[in-house]
């Protein structure tokens, strides 16, 4: 196994495929919706590159290119296990490659939106299912049977009759030469052998004794290190530097100004390049920058929060969804419940910080990083750089977690204008200071609320939202309402509540804001899934009761079921806080319950969580058991230790000594359960993180009579 | 510049580093092994966890020239084979989700069981409270804790 990537010329190199093989990868017409499958030999002819998805040579060995970056959430153990079940081979018998970014060849292949499993699966299957009946079918051919009296099992095609089996291996170039059969059946649920198994991760023991290779860990002979200083505030300019004591550290060869894209902007900096990273950082600490950061703001959190509130209280926003008499009956109600929340911008924090190997050759560009979008960044440096984009290559890592952050480009962008600088290869590390204080951020977010309750149910609720829109700096129209304002509402209950309206205000600031783990979501499902309980409380409703009521859908209902008979929500007792909430996004649903109990230290303090995810069709339960709790880990650190705050434009905290992080010794016993069904596969890596807040705070409630409003929180102060 | 002497993974090894140097730095840069984590630089995530004469060290904030004529283990050397009952544990119950922190943590883990070798939670707490992992595996590596510690039992009983 190998997770550094391989040209395809390469890739038949390593994989000794001299001989005959079996190739078959998607063919996706720009003009056509579905994506064809082909031979080599028909890729060939037709001049179209293949997607080489699977190779299986002479010696019946199987190869696939993993075409996701692996940051954790198990895509390097998913996609070989969609593709074993369904060509009928070991999974120990499947080698599994990283791909390289190149849109053409291989497809998307952004992590992100939690769609590894949930954008590939069928076309997995199905190309599986087809080079399986073709190996079939060359061994029917073979020994001239009937094709239906065979059948595949271990890498092998057995004739059932008499008991003769022929290896894959052994197949291949008859294979090869066959037209792939354009329907085949795919396996039930029930026959599964792999999928839905709790199978062992592929990559587990190379992270227990150092050798998988991270960006970070990427070394090519004659490598020099850098590290950059930005502009602590962000955007703006480098007005001049002295680098003289710099220039004494030892081991330190150059200064160079450089710029990196941060969407459409440019932003500068000072890279020190030396022969270790500790030299570079040693030389960066000594340069002497001065920063031109006029043009723009240099904002307090307070600051940034106090303007929403006021956008909040002087403007109507953009109507996002409005239906039935919402104003109407807010205005005329006897009684109207109203709550404002405050949800704060986040870092993304993952452990291995931001680094990128850039080797600038003139006419081409090698990048090796810990990448979320190889394709995006292909593109984006040919034009950047000048460069074909045939000529720029973008090889994946593993990535030491990514969350949103690892899909944007400027951190290669900034490798890549080093290495043409130096003409040498570099690779850039950016210190946890670095990465803590440089953005982009998840945006803060306040919502304010109101809601009018009759007969138990809800008669009219009202959302307004201000905050940053992600989708600004990639050019979304600005007269437009922001398109994830409803992301982690479920959509059933905009069916259920006839009069409903969520307003997008807009906010503006120049902090850059991105993605962060399940994005809008992670701030909207606190919104509405407290004010559902607030609303829940005024009805005289049991919170659960109440969201039952309100969401019709089976699906639904069954999850409401599940969540309630294994956490005993009904069974529980007086002097016991406990909580519900439930959030949909990417296509899963998670329901969770948290209880809580008064710490004898002061404050409270959470004694179990419970979470059901129904995320339809899936392959691995141990992965997703292992995301959720990741999910809910984070989503604890995010609701009660940090955030990331702004004095005078400067990020605050940057570093783990005053930006708290979960540790073990703050998580409590979590219990995971996964609905099993049909439907179709929604994303896993996400949606268990924004139900934890609200649960949390909902159960806080349940237990104390207080509400809390704004995150992050501290538990010990409750 | 100056030469230091030590002993990274059983085998002596010169290095020609500014002794201010971190340990840390020397180890990826220098000696090229690249299992031991950067993630903070200030002792406080413990990716970078190492056995300096036996003792878990945060390489990040130990100089180089603490290291001379001492004996450092890093991930790479913890066992031949990948088969130290922590790492067995750590494989059995796939604990790592990006395995950035876990060398550090398994690290960690060996010296607790060396020192403990039938820890209880609270054990556990306290010796991997310097540990951060953000895709948060810490209830797999409590658990995994506690079967290394099985693990260990039995290989010293056979
Ligand atoms: S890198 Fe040494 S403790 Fe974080
Ligand atoms: S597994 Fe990703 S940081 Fe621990």
């Amino acid at each position: 196994m190998d997770n550094t990537s391989l040209s395809r010329r390469n890739f038949l190199k390593t994989t000794g495929a001299a001989g005959a093989f079996l190739s078959l990868g998607f063919y996706m017409p720009a003009s056509a919706k579905q994506a064809k499958i082909v031979t080599a030999a028909e890729a060939d002819q037709f001049g179209v590159e293949l997607n080489a998805w699977i190779h299986i040579d002479q010696s019946g060995k199987v190869t696939i290119f993993n075409h996701r970056a692996e940051m954790g959430q198990g895509s390097y153990q998913a996609v070989p296990q969609i593709v074993a079940e369904e060509l009928e081979v070991n999974l120990a018998d499947a080698n599994i490659v990283s791909a390289k970014g190149n849109k053409e060849k291989y497809g998307s292949q952004i992590t992100g939106g939690s769609s590894t499993v949930r954008g590939s699966y069928k076309n997995l299957l199905k190309l599986s299912a087809t080079a399986r009946e073709m190996l079939i079918q060359a061994a029917a051919a073979k020994w001239s049977v009937d094709k239906a009296t065979c059948y595949a099992e271990g890498g092998k095609v057995f004739h059932k009759p008499s008991g003769r089996q022929m290896h894959y291996g052994e197949l291949v170039e008859a294979a090869s030469k066959l037209e792939p059969p354009k329907d085949v059946v795919l396996k039930k649920r029930a026959d599964y052998k792999l999928i839905g198994k709790p199978l062992k991760r592929m990559d587990t023991h190379l992270k227990t004794n150092g050798t998988a290779v991270f960006g970070i860990d990427k070394m090519l002979p004659g490598m020099l290190y850098a590290a950059v200083e930005r502009n602590p505030r962000m955007l703006g300019k480098v007005k001049s530097f002295d680098d003289s004591a710099a220039l004494k550290v030892p081991g330190v060869k150059k200064v160079v100004k450089i710029k990196r894209g941060v969407f459409t902007a440019y932003r500068e900096g000072v890279a020190v390049v030396a022969d270790s990273t500790w030299a570079a950082i040693q030389g960066k600490k000594a340069l002497k920058v001065q920063w031109d950061d006029s043009g723009f703001e240099h904002l307090d959190t307070e600051e940034i929060y106090k303007r929403q509130a006021k956008a909040l209280d002087t403007q109507e926003g953009l109507p996002f969804k409005k239906q039935g008499d919402v104003d109407g009956i807010l205005s005329k109600a006897s009684k109207k419940i109203e709550a404002t929340y405050e949800t704060p911008y986040q870092y993304h924090a993952c452990m291995e910080p931001l680094n990128c190997v850039a080797h600038y050759q003139g006419d081409k560009l090698q990048i090796w990083g810990p990448v979320q979008a190889p394709e995006w960044l292909q593109e984006y440096l040919s034009k950047e750089m000048g460069l074909d984009k045939k000529n720029v290559e973008v090889n994946m890592t593993f990535l030491g977690g990514g969350f949103g952050r690892k899909a944007l480009m400027d951190y290669p962008h900034e490798a890549a204008e080093i290495s043409k600088a130096m003409k040498t290869p570099i690779q850039v590390v950016w210190t946890r200071e670095d990465d803590a204080t440089q953005g982009p951020y998840r945006p803060g977010i306040t919502y304010r609320c109101e809601g009018v309750v009759k007969d138990g149910g809800i008669d009219a609720l009202k959302v307004k939202l201000a905050g940053q829109n992600i989708g600004h700096a990639s050019g979304a129209p600005k007269d437009k309402p922001n398109g994830s304002a409803s992301e982690g509402f479920l959509k059933p209950y905009a069916e259920s509540i006839k009069n409903l309206a969520i307003m997008d205000v807009p906010f503006e600031t120049p902090i850059p804001v991105i993605w962060w783990r399940s994005v809008y979501a992670s701030t909207n499902g606190f919104a509405y899934e407290s004010f559902l309980d607030e609303l829940a409380a005024e009805a005289g409703k049991d919170p659960l009761d109440f969201r039952r009521a309100h969401l019709k859908e089976e699906r639904l209902q069954k999850l409401i079921d599940k969540i309630e008979s294994v956490s005993g929500w009904k069974k529980r007792k007086k002097g016991e806080g406990f909580g519900v909430a439930i959030t949909e996004c990417f296509d899963s649903t998670v329901a969770q319950v948290v209880k809580v109990s008064k710490a004898a230290t002061g404050g409270v303090k959470i004694d179990k969580v419970w979470a059901v995810m129904d995320c339809g069709w899936y392959v691995n339960p141990d992965t997703i058991e292992a995301q959720v709790e990741g999910s809910i880990v984070m989503g604890l650190g995010a609701a009660t230790m940090h955030e990331v705050k702004f004095k005078d434009g400067i990020p605050v905290d940057n570093n783990f000594s005053t930006y708290q992080m979960p540790r073990i010794t703050d998580i409590p016993p979590i219990e995971v359960h996964i609905m099993d069904n049909d439907e179709n596969a929604g994303g896993v890596g996400e949606p268990g993180l924004p139900p934890f807040a609200p649960a949390l705070t909902n159960a806080i409630f349940d237990l104390t009579g207080k509400r809390i409003r704004k995150l992050p929180f501290n538990l010990a102060a409750v | 510049m100056t030469k230091i002497k030590l002993n990274i993974n059983n085998k002596d090894t010169v290095l020609e580093a500014d002794p201010q140097m971190p340990l840390l730095w020397a180890i990826r840069d220098l000696a090229g092994l690249k299992g031991t984590k950067y993630g903070c630089g200030v002792a406080q995530c413990g990716a970078c966890v190492v056995h300096l004469n036996g003792e878990a060290v945060r390489s990040c904030v130990t100089k180089v020239s603490r290291a001379e004529g001492k004996k450092v283990v890093t991930i790479e050397g913890l066992s031949e084979d990948n088969n130290h009952p922590v790492q067995k544990a750590w494989q059995d119950l796939d604990v790592p989700q990006c395995g950035y922190c876990h060398s550090g943590q398994i690290m960690s883990a060996v010296v607790l069981l060396r020192e403990k070798p039938d820890p209880t939670d609270q054990d556990i707490d306290d010796a991997m409270a310097g540990n951060v992992c953000r895709c948060g595996t810490y209830l797999r590596v409590r658990k995994a804790i506690h079967l290394a510690s099985e693990l260990q039992k039995t290989a010293s009983n056979g």
